[in-house]
């Protein structure tokens, strides 16, 4: 059972304890998709989206699971609806809107090894939140990943036109720049305490 | 991120069985394999997990030897000394902290009218400042004997747990804070207010209740 | 990639994975682990050899399967073969360790999706004899280890001032805390690419003045 506040979880995952930034899920699209700002954006919506999705069913299935009585099945089922509820949302999404499926299609497929899609679904298992909770701590930590996205990508913008050493270009110094991002949200700790 | 590969792909499709075949069959091996590994880890896990809340209970409850849990509203776990009488009664409480939630247990002694001992079971507070909640000798004692007297009538505290500045306590019922982590010890002294103020009258009304007799305390 | 020479097992297959083609400093894949876990020694060291169980086993089953197994569907099952394996560890570690557990958390779960280990199972594993897929899971296993065993030793060394938990560093040595917080692991990995291109960028520069020199 959990009784936190649902401001305090919003608070909590999108900024003290920051997906990318204090927990590190979800490193590989940080890294991959943050060279442009555009494409960042997109793809935290898109993230954001199917973590909401996959959040509500992950709850569902945990339930389910529950009065199963079967708790080992817990890993391999969550990974089954992650995968499918990727499907379902391209699906959906194609049919619905072509427009928004221009802009986020080719992200829907990447999502799918998504570890922090994974991260959310067993951070509320574990700490068992409810209904109402697992979805603002989905819109938190989807919100916590698109904005630690497009910081970064908005300083690699940046960086495109510094000088750097040949060696240091590259993962090494996104990797530190990612540290100074982490050290500046260690500042909202404490944030949710109250 | 795995590299681009182009794949040999032969270009007939197979039969539907053949695709089901293969799922299924690793379906039921993988099946069979986690409950294997289930069936045959679940007692000594078990055990673990037991061994691990004895020790915290028997920890924060000095003298006991044994004890029993009794599900109320949430779990407490009554401890009994060497000689069957009540030594205390452990539970937990959890609040939010500087970093994700702290969950504590700690340990009420009905005799002394005291928290005698509290121990963190779970935190994420920041490493050098925070986390010495559990390590910092000075704060630790604090809960070796915090006073949570019932007022005269008997419902409520006479004096709830409250946090003063490092160095300040006088009176038994005060926690020092640490300098540098004002945050976490006041979370501490909140779920420790907030938990003894709902528990202690609760659990000093029914304290003659709880036996180390097995048959005695079943039904509850 | 020397995937397609015959079904003969090599010593390549094994000590490709240590150094020149180690899944951390050269591919930079499974990153989530390598920074979330490796603050201290152990865990570091706990957390790769769950990956190198997870990885050897999952490649030799792939290889063995990966003439049964239609392409349609082998994504589905590599992902399958690889959250049974999980959870096996996860239940292992559990009770060997509580302690363990409690420490690497959900990140044992998310092994799951470890790009390293879907990645070797796709090039690697299904094209290989299960000779050669067992020795290229351990290699990569064990090359992922060291990555984490040495994040982790900095991380402690210099976060801690000790290492496996034992103090080696003098009492008057001030920990600088930065490096056990998450912002440390980024700043860690940094440097250690940042060397491992600056060592290899000096031995090209040496490579052509010999052969300039000729």
């Amino acid at each position: 059972m959990n009784d936190a506040g649902l401001w305090s979880i919003f608070i909590n995952a999108s900024l003290v304890n920051n997906f990318v930034l204090a927990y590190f899920l979800g490193i590989c699209p940080f890294l991959g998709v943050s060279a442009k700002l555009s494409t960042a954006t997109r793809m935290g919506g898109a993230v954001t989206f199917v973590m909401l999705v996959a959040s509500l069913s992950a709850f569902g299935v945990n339930l389910l699971l529950e009065w199963a009585g079967v708790p080992y099945l817990r890993l391999i089922s969550y990974i089954v609806i992650i995968a499918s509820t990727v499907q379902f949302v391209e699906m959906f999404v194609k049919k619905m809107s072509p427009a928004l499926f221009r802009a986020l299609g080719i992200f829907l497929p990447l999502i799918t090894t998504n570890c922090a899609i994974l991260g959310v679904a067993l951070f509320q298992t574990n700490r068992g939140y409810d209904l109402l909770q697992c979805s603002v701590f989905a819109l938190g930590a989807g919100a916590g990943f698109t904005l630690a996205l497009v910081l970064m990508a908005g300083i690699r913008e940046k960086l495109e036109l510094a000088s750097l050493s040949d060696v240091v270009q590259g993962a090494a110094i996104t990797l530190m720049v990612a540290g100074i991002l982490s050290l500046t949200f260690m500042g909202f700790a404490g944030l949710g305490a109250a | 991120m795995s590299r681009p590969e182009i794949i040999a792909s032969d270009a007939t499709p197979r039969p539907a069985w053949q695709m089901y075949r293969a799922m299924v069959g690793t379906g039921i091996f993988c099946a069979l394999l986690i409950v294997a590994v289930f069936l045959y880890t679940l007692p000594v896990i078990e055990r673990n997990r037991a061994a691990a809340l004895e020790k915290a209970v028997l920890e924060v409850l000095p003298g006991a030897t044994r004890f029993r849990r009794y599900d109320l509203e949430q779990p407490v776990y009554a401890a009994f000394d060497a000689g069957g009488e009540l030594a205390g009664i452990a539970l937990e409480a959890q609040r939010m902290g500087y970093q994700d939630t702290i969950r504590i247990l700690y340990g009420y002694d009905p005799a002394r009218q005291a928290v005698v001992g509290m121990q963190v079971l779970e935190s994420r507070e920041t490493p050098g400042l925070g986390d010495k909640i559990e390590k910092d000798p000075v704060f630790v004692d604090n809960f070796t004997a915090l006073d949570v007297r019932l007022a005269a009538d008997g419902t409520q505290l006479a004096n709830p747990i409250v946090l003063v500045k490092p160095g300040q306590k006088t009176r038994p019922w005060q926690i020092d804070a640490i300098s540098g982590a004002t945050i976490s010890s006041q979370a501490i002294a909140d779920m420790l207010r907030d938990s003894t103020v709902r528990w202690v009258p609760l659990l000093w009304g029914m304290r003659s209740e709880f036996s180390a007799d097995e048959e005695a305390g079943d039904e509850r | 990639m020397n995937a397609e020479q015959g079904n003969t097992p090599t010593a390549d297959d094994f000590l490709k994975g240590l150094w020149r083609e180690n899944p951390v400093f050269v591919y930079l894949l499974g990153m989530c682990p390598v920074l979330a876990v490796t603050n201290s020694a152990i865990n570091g060291l706990s957390m790769g050899l769950a990956t190198l169980f997870v990885l050897t086993l999952s490649n030799t089953l792939v290889s063995v399967l990966r003439n049964i197994i239609p392409r349609e569907v082998r994504i589905a099952t590599f992902i399958l073969i690889i959250a049974t394996f999980v959870t096996v560890v996860d239940y292992l570690i559990q009770a060997i360790s509580l302690e363990l557990h409690k420490s690497l958390g959900a990140f044992i779960s998310l092994i799951v999706v470890n790009c390293l280990i879907l990645g070797r199972a796709e090039a690697f594993a299904s094209r290989n004899g299960p000779a050669r897929a067992l020795l290229d899971g351990l290699g990569m296993g064990l090359g992922f280890t060291l990555a984490l065993l040495c994040m982790g030793g900095v991380r402690e060394l210099l976060g801690n001032g000790s290492l496996f938990g034992v103090a080696v560093l003098p009492a008057q040595f001030q920990p600088w805390i930065v490096m056990i917080l998450p912002g440390g692991g980024f700043f860690t990995l940094g440097v250690l690419l940042l060397l491992i291109n600056a060592a290899k960028a000096r031995r090209q520069a040496r490579a052509q003045t010999l052969e300039g020199a000729s």
